[in-house]
């Protein structure tokens, strides 16, 4: 009879944490919805690399590469960017607390009913969820890319872009659990975002990079993110990341990712759950 | 319902240490169910430490509580169900509207889906926000900030609502106003209150009074049985030659007196009847005598030896302050 009753204050304890889970990611959201000037901002840096940074190396690139294979490098450059803005957003969006934190809302987080984990995984979700939204907006580029893209291709990178973000968000929440003031928080996001996105070949094939280079890229695992997203939107091959010589696929890709992700989300929630 | 014997929140020896500072230093005391209960002292005392850990924000050191006869360590989600709090900081997320802050709290509370919506326009009702329940708690000015929070407490039906400096950074007349509403909630909803402050007029609000001065009780009663701690009424002298008055009134009168920044003040029974007395016997040349009865500033004085607002004590209590705040990111670390 203890037993039973027991696991039915497990199983209303269980819903209640789910409750928090929701209500955690439904606030992200509503703040994501309520802030358009956020959703018009992440439509500028894109579109600023696509028409100025992709147009300006394209052109120049043209010349070099030859070969009789036409290597169009914008086409090349779109799943990167798509991978840029989902990287930003889920980090920008994991690094949040520290807003929270600042405003004092974090305060009444921590003295609800829900625990630290349900806390730390319902923002990871909120913000993952956000930076996969800022994803797919990105597909709206594709008349100016030229390329084709089916729907299948579009459910495909929905998961690819949820995992990456999911990752980064929690990374974020790491950092945020980590640091007290606004600008340490300005200094680690410029010492992450734009290595994590430019040591991977987002914005260039990393065939011919130098070989420390190289491996730094492999070390990123962006790089792997990036590569799925490349693999599932274009057909172009040779530009792929291969480890030993072998070639990743898409799967072996997400695979990597996938277990980056939960090394992140781990060690946010025990980071998050020590704070006090 | 309410069971004024019941008490509501139990705490025994409770110590918090942060490094080589005890921020509350072996205190015990209770608070009844329905009663407000007052937390006075000056900055850096250890109201705001001991009610982090009556919330279950922080552990403490040594020492337990209950409340609502739960444990606050062992059994954290039941304790902070039982609680609102309204923190000494903002803690609204001022991005969302005012019905989008209650709505994410009544949810992560698990107030009955039922309920939830009428509840929401009960608590605002209560705080008189009803007309700006749909604006951005960016757009609310300061006082409705804070009775935001007050509703957002009240609204998962609380047994204690805590309230730490509830009225600091407000202007006199909101500050007013705040007490009207929190009255007036405590006479609808019957919860208690707990709520710590170093302003005296507001600690004469609560039914009992803990004043707390480094990390210990001194005394705790209610705001009459306090100031009958005082012997009568307070008699000050305003005169240049304080030293000469304070050794003329010891003598003649046998009575206890001390200095402050513009002369002398002492205790009698009776002022009115001893000013005659007074002016017939004393040399010494005066500006000015006035006659008052005791305030609770008076009674922090001879408790704790220094004033509240901490013209004597400051600096030491300043350095207290800032060795806590200090100590606190660290353990955070």
């Amino acid at each position: 009879m203890g037993n039973a009753l027991g696991s039915g204050s497990g199983k209303k304890i269980t819903l209640r944490e789910l409750q928090g889970l929701y209500i955690i990611w439904y606030r992200d959201l509503l703040r994501f919805w309520r802030n358009k000037g956020r959703l018009l901002g992440s439509f500028v840096m894109p579109l600023l690399f696509l028409v100025i940074f992709g147009s300006g190396i394209a052109s120049s690139m043209a010349g070099l590469v030859g070969g009789g294979v036409a290597f169009n490098y914008i086409q090349f450059m779109f799943p990167g960017i798509i991978g840029m803005v989902v990287l930003t957003a889920a980090i920008m969006s994991g690094v949040s607390i520290v807003w929270d934190r600042e405003f004092g809302f974090l305060k009444e987080v921590m003295v609800a009913p829900i625990s630290r984990t349900t806390v730390a995984i319902g923002r990871t979700l909120g913000g993952a969820t956000i930076a996969t939204i800022q994803g797919l907006l990105m597909l709206v580029f594709i008349p100016f890319v030229h390329i084709s893209v089916s729907i299948g291709q579009v459910l495909l990178i929905l998961p690819l872009m949820f995992i990456m973000a999911f990752a980064l968000t929690a990374m974020g929440i790491l950092i945020a659990s980590r640091i007290r003031s606004m600008e340490t928080f300005q200094v680690i996001m410029q010492l992450l975002l734009f290595p994590m996105i430019f040591i991977s070949p987002a914005m260039f094939p990393t065939q011919f990079l130098p070989s420390w280079l190289g491996i730094a890229v492999k070390i990123n695992p962006v790089s792997y993110a990036i590569d799925s997203l490349r693999q599932s939107l274009t057909t172009m091959p040779g530009f792929g990341i291969s480890i030993f010589g072998h070639p990743m696929s898409i799967a072996e890709d997400v695979a990597l990712v996938a277990l980056f992700a939960l090394i992140m989300v781990s060690l946010a929630v025990w980071s998050f759950g020590r704070q006090e | 319902m309410r069971n004024e014997d019941r008490h509501i929140i139990e705490v025994e020896n409770l110590v918090k240490k942060f490094g080589d500072l005890t921020a509350v230093n072996d205190i015990s005391f209770f608070v009844r169910e329905g009663e407000i209960f007052g937390f006075l002292g000056p900055n850096g005392a250890g109201k705001t430490t001991t009610i982090n850990i009556l919330c279950t924000l922080m552990r403490p050191t040594s020492g337990r509580a209950t409340l609502n006869g739960f444990d606050v360590v062992r059994q954290q989600n039941q304790v902070r169900r039982s609680i609102g709090v309204v923190f000494q900081d903002p803690s609204l997320d001022i991005a969302l509207t005012g019905i989008q802050n209650l709505y994410i709290h009544a949810y992560a509370y698990g107030v009955p889906p039922s309920v939830r919506k009428q509840r929401i326009e009960e608590v605002l009702r209560l705080v008189d926000l009803s007309d700006v329940g749909n604006k951005t708690v960016r757009d609310y000015s300061g006082g409705m900030r804070r009775r935001l929070e007050v509703a957002r407490g009240l609204l998962h039906f609380p047994k204690v609502l805590f309230l730490d400096e509830p009225t600091l950074g407000l202007d006199p007349q909101t500050r007013h106003a705040l007490w009207d509403y929190l009255l007036n909630v405590r006479k609808r909803e019957g919860i208690t209150l707990f709520l710590t402050t170093h302003y005296m007029d507001e600690a004469l609000v609560a039914d009992r009074i803990a004043i707390i001065d480094y990390g210990k009780i001194v005394a705790l009663d209610t705001p009459d049985a306090l100031k009958r701690m005082i012997g009568g009424d307070i008699i000050s002298l305003k005169t240049e030659e304080a030293e000469a008055a304070m050794a003329e009134i010891r003598n003649q009168f046998g009575l206890d007196v001390q200095r402050d920044r513009e002369g002398v003040f002492f205790e009698v029974p009776n002022g009115e009847e001893f000013i005659p007395l007074l002016m017939n016997n004393l040399k010494t040349k005066l500006h000015s005598i006035s006659v008052r009865r005791p305030t609770l500033d008076d009674v922090f004085l001879k408790l704790t030896g220094h004033d509240i607002r901490g013209e004597e004590g400051g600096d030491a209590a300043m350095r207290r302050q800032w060795a806590m705040h200090s100590a606190r990111d660290r353990g955070r670390r």
